[in-house]
């Protein structure tokens, strides 16, 4: 059974900020999807193979030849800060 | 003695054996990056190669690399790995702001090669390592520091990322923990290196970065068969750094041991001001990848035949490539591994030996005069102004006599200053090896006349006076005169 | 033109408009803008209404006809705003993508702009494709044209409900888990979901990326073949993309001789309302007078298909938008101080309440310890749900059933229960973890609401699947034009859509 510190666990590897009442909510709901969920646990898929794929597509691959990219401009376009011609972040320490 | 007996290290109650394992990252060499065709470059101004793959923009979707495989399966297939039949890639999910998709494209449990070796030399010892697996990845971007001090992390009050690197091919070679020394870690990663540049797939150049190494080590009393809790050391890229960082680890885990203390598995930095490691992340931090089959690649199946292809056209390896230069030109083990290590300076060293000289002759100049130079001038082998054809004739002019050996460093010297050919810097400078016999006989003449006292002994059989006089008549004719001949001469004029 | 009846008009027709030279680009074009400037205040199927763009360029096509002539030179369309338009504002209907502007163009829309497509704009749906009723789009509601008071489906809502309102000759939307099917159905029109693999997903923004497929929202069947000829097709962009093994052929059938329907007794038994079923049953029975056998099929492991697709999706999605992180575009949370704190505050504070749920299901799934119980045991499910429909295949040529267990239901009705909402997509979903082509066609009114008609082949059974669908819906006659009412009683609320620059083309 799912409980809040697993939730708070599960929402900080996902950098989501989730506020107290959030995840009392969100603590309830994720139990109550996945006790549906756990219907999968009545089949014993221990001698199926996973499906990952549909297609029987193998061998994809591209040429290594250089295409031209994007300009330093439309790279930055979007970027909420930027500085030295770079993305800018806050501070990591 | 053997490099492990060696690696022994005396502890206050017994003694311990390290046990060390690497993994090594290569950046490819290739003309684009490993999911999208952006050119992979150096030193260009930032953010100047991104496309919406590399820069993660929402849709946007990797494609493989054909070249990058094939040049893995270079390094996998020369490690003796087995190439597996089906490769997988999958998410390695963690957020780092150089990791634009918040996940890294790599291999997980089904990568491109396992199960090989690695045979590298300590000393006059032959080790094997086992390779655990050979696997692709993408690199992640740069990221520099602002504020704080000299560009770390701590401190400072900003970073700002540059995604040209970000996506770059990326090999990792994991390896069992098989070394049993810091200083066989130092030369593994060295032969592992000219391995892998002479595969023509990276320049391995260190200053980039473009080969970078992570080390596990633990201790365990001596023959014990179980391997201790390890701590790791991430992202070096300069062998003396790594083999101080596992030479300063070694002690601090024996003394943690020996007090009953426990070894933590964790990751540490190697500070080279201080010589000491400090771990680098708490162990909360503890990372959970959450790593599943990547839904935007299909499976890669190596076909046989194409995998037999790439075999056959893998170069001569160094390690082979040291056998033949004992066997072919009766080099010394440690001379071989110096000359026939690294596939450049291989390559020079045959171009010389091609000339028609003396093997071992050309080996001593190949490792003397001429690796100083190349590491004064910061020069690659085969480059700059000392060509196979010009050792080549230096060293004739010493076989012939020509020159004597210490006016041939002269000539070496010389040459390289004045861009001239060596028989043209020997006349110029009047360097050649004076071989006229009156000439000389006049100055053995006078050695004789001028020493009485030495004739004299050299007469009642103080044989090694002989030596004295040489070098007396070497004096006189400022160091030009043949050696042999001088000997020769003075024998002649001594028994008369 | 006067009399224009962009309720009612298809592709094909308008097309033949065209070329005969009865009417303009342009004047076309202006049809749907006036129709989306009378309507759109209740329907609020857009996000962005790229009116002066649209206007110009079909004026554009008009003057240039001799090098801009080609199939779908000229006709408009509207496109789920989950696809990447360079030079047009993109937002996935998620605060997270506020202002982005994509520096790329989706293939299959570039397909469509190099055909000379006219774009009017973009559509609303779910934040990021994760819903059944367009209810969880962080910036409008959309309003089912047939009743405001009720939902489009979703999650390509937006595009179902343009075309259903006649304020788009046809639209692109995306179907993961039914996101085409399902509001096609609710809203009165055709929507297909290709095979997987037949239209690439380069520029598509992904939600769960091995389930994913652009299709068609139209208003008839002949059109939906004929978009899907021009968005599908090998995309060296996108490595899980395929050459079809045939090309796509526009349907004429109009009989279905020999047609060997199945009907699932597994899709029946999932609370289907008695309207849906009364039209369901009754379109079977037009199946048998054209010609077809249906016979009852079993597809056992249907039920285990939702919970699958409540691990592998979601897993996918937790993967896919780690990247709307604030550092390289979009939303980024104001004076974080740290960069861990800007990351967990710039997503919770981008993302909508659906999102974040699934974020957290994925994430959980798949975290250390989970991986074998949730998302292993998710795929070898799928594997099983594959094999049911090989099985079937084997025996029928078809298999059909109701798109959606309802019809529309009112705005707000299921918002409250995430389970109830999954269960909207009961059918749709193990098409999706098959990776097979399916398409909703209208077969009649419940209570005044569309029934959607559900008819799922084989992996790449393109043509079969469309050409049954197109001698059925000849049969069935339905008329496509909505009513407007406001039954529901419901009034629209939100801000107006807004304009950015347009297409730089
Ligand atoms: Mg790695
Ligand atoms: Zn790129």
């Amino acid at each position: 059974m799912i409980g809040e510190d697993d939730v708070r666990y599960v929402a900080r590897l996902a950098r989501l900020r989730l506020e107290q009442d959030e995840m009392r909510r969100m603590t309830a709901e994720l139990a109550k999807i996945l006790a549906h969920i756990d219907k999968m646990s009545e089949l014993d898929t221990s001698a199926v193979p996973p499906t990952a794929h549909v297609l029987d597509l193998v061998d994809v691959t591209r040429a290594d030849r250089v295409e031209p990219g994007l300009s330093r401009e439309d790279a930055l376009r979007n970027a909420p800060a930027v500085a030295d011609d770079s993305f800018r972040i806050p501070r990591m320490g | 003695m053997t490099a492990a007996t060696d690696a022994i290290v005396r502890g206050a109650t017994r003694d311990w054996e390290p046990v060390i394992g690497l993994e090594v990252h290569v950046e490819l060499d290739t003309a684009t990056k490993m999911f999208c065709s952006c050119a992979v470059t150096k030193g260009d101004p930032p953010n100047t190669h991104t496309c919406p793959v590399c820069l993660a923009h929402p849709g946007a979707l990797p494609v493989v690399n054909q070249r990058a495989v094939e040049y893995a399966t270079r390094i996998a297939l020369a490690l003796n790995c087995t190439v597996r039949p089906r490769n997988v890639f999958h998410r390695k999910n963690y957020f780092y702001p150089d990791l634009p998709k918040a996940y890294q494209i790599s291999q997980f449990d089904e990568p491109l090669a396992v199960d090989g070796w690695f045979e590298y030399w300590v000393g006059d010892e032959k080790l094997r390592c086992r390779v655990n697996r050979v696997h692709m990845e993408e690199d992640a971007a740069k990221l520099v520091h602002a504020g704080g001090e000299a560009g770390r992390i701590a401190g400072s009050d900003s970073s700002v990322v540059d995604f040209n690197r970000g996506g770059t091919p990326l090999i990792e070679i994991v390896t069992e923990p098989d070394i049993p020394s810091p200083a066989a870690a130092r030369e593994f990663l060295q032969q592992m290196r000219d391995l892998v540049v002479e595969l023509g797939v990276s320049a391995c150049t260190m200053e980039e970065g473009q080969v970078r190494w992570d080390a596990n080590i633990s201790v365990r009393p001596v023959g014990s068969g179980e391997l201790g809790t390890r701590t790791e050391l991430k992202n070096m890229n300069s062998f003396r750094f790594l083999q101080q960082a596992l030479e300063s680890e070694l002690p601090r885990q024996i003394a943690v041991l020996e007090a009953g203390g426990r070894i933590d598995q964790e990751t540490l930095h190697f500070d080279p001001d201080t010589g000491t490691t400090t771990p680098l992340r708490s162990k909360e931090e503890a990372h959970d990848y959450r790593y599943f089959p990547e839904p935007d690649l299909v499976p890669l199946v190596m076909d046989p035949a194409w995998v037999d292809e790439v075999r056959a056209a893998l170069p001569e390896l160094p390690a082979a490539r040291v056998v033949r230069f004992m066997e072919r030109y009766g080099l010394a083990r440690a001379d071989a591994l110096v000359i026939g290590g690294p596939g450049a300076l291989a390559r020079f060293y045959e171009a010389v030996v091609a000339e028609g000289v003396d093997p071992k002759l050309a080996a001593n100049w190949t490792m003397g005069e001429y690796l100083a130079h190349l590491n004064a001038a910061g020069l690659e082998p085969g480059h700059g102004h000392v060509t196979p054809e010009r050792l080549a004739a230096l060293v004739r002019l010493v076989a012939d006599g020509v020159v004597s050996t210490s006016a041939a460093k002269d000539v070496f010297a010389k040459m390289i200053e004045e861009r001239g050919e060596p028989a043209d810097v020997v006349e110029r400078h009047g360097l050649a090896q004076l071989s006229d016999v009156a000439a000389l006989e006049a100055a053995v003449a006078e050695v004789v006349a001028g020493h009485p006292s030495q004739v004299e002994q050299y007469r009642a059989g103080k044989q090694q006076v002989l030596g004295f006089l040489v070098g007396q008549v070497m004096k006189a004719t400022g160091g030009r005169a043949n050696p042999k001949l001088v000997n020769d001469l003075l024998r002649t004029a001594l028994d008369r | 033109m006067e009399g224009l009846d962009t309720l009612r008009l298809t592709a094909r027709e308008a097309k033949k408009l065209l070329v005969d030279g009865e009417i303009s680009s342009a004047e076309l074009t202006k049809a749907y803008l006036d129709q989306i400037a009378a309507v759109e205040d209740r329907v609020r199927a857009y996000i962005l209404v790229t009116a002066d763009n649209a206007a110009k360029y079909s004026t554009k096509v008009d003057r240039e006809m001799q090098a801009m002539r080609g199939p779908l030179a000229g006709l408009p369309i509207a496109v789920k705003d989950n696809m990447v338009t360079e030079g047009v504002t993109t937002t996935c209907a998620s605060r997270i993508l506020n202002n982005y502007m994509p520096v790329y163009t989706a293939t299959a829309v570039r397909q469509l702009w190099d055909d000379h497509v006219v774009m009017l704009g973009k559509t609303n749906l779910d934040e990021f494709a994760m819903g059944s009723s367009t209810e969880n789009s962080s910036f409008q509601t959309t309003r089912n044209p047939w009743d405001l008071g009720t939902v489009p489906g979703g999650s390509s809502g937006g595009s179902a409900a343009a075309v259903a309102a006649g304020e788009a000759l046809w639209g692109l939307g995306s179907d993961t888990g039914g996101s085409i099917r399902q509001p096609a159905a609710l809203c009165g029109v055709v929507g297909m979901k290709p095979t997987y693999g037949l239209v690439s997903r380069y520029g598509l923004i992904a939600f769960a990326s091995s389930l994913d497929q652009i299709g068609p929202l139209t208003r008839s069947v002949y059109d939906c073949a004929l978009l899907l000829r021009h968005i599908m097709g090998k995309d060296p962009h996108d490595a899980t993309s395929v050459t079809a093994p045939a090309p796509v052929d526009l349907p004429s059938a109009e009989r279905l001789d020999g047609l060997r329907v199945g009907i699932p007794r597994e899709y029946l038994a999932v609370g289907i309302e008695a309207g849906v079923r009364s039209r369901f049953d009754e379109t079977v029975a037009l199946v048998e007078e054209l010609g077809g056998s249906c016979v009852e099929v079993s597809l056992p492991h249907t039920e285990y298909a939702l919970p699958a697709y409540y691990i592998i999706a979601p897993a996918e999605a937790s993967a896919n938008l780690a990247r709307f992180d604030g550092v390289r575009y979009g939303y980024r949370a104001a004076d974080a101080g740290d960069l861990l704190t800007m990351y967990e505050r710039t997503r919770g504070e981008g993302f909508g309440p659906e999102v974040k749920r699934r974020i957290m299901i994925g994430t959980y799934a798949l975290s250390a310890g989970y991986y074998d119980a949730y998302y292993g045991r998710a795929q070898r499910v799928r594997t099983l749900v594959r094999r049911d429909f090989d099985e079937v295949f084997a025996e029928v040529d078809l298999v059909a059933s109701p798109t959606s267990p309802t019809v529309a239901f009112p705005v707000g009705a299921r918002t409250g229960d995430p389970l109830a909402m999954y269960m909207s997509d009961l059918c749709t979903i193990p098409v999706n973890l098959a990776g097979l082509p399916a398409i909703s066609i209208p077969c009649g009114l419940s209570d005044g609401l569309p029934v959607g008609f559900q008819l799922i082949g084989p992996a790449f059974s393109e043509n079969r699947v469309l050409g049954a669908a197109h001698a059925l819906e000849a049969a069935l006659g339905f008329d496509t034009a909505p009513p407007f009412r406001d039954a529901a009683a419901a009034r629209v609320t939100g801000a107006a859509g807004h304009e950015s620059a347009g297409p730089a083309r």
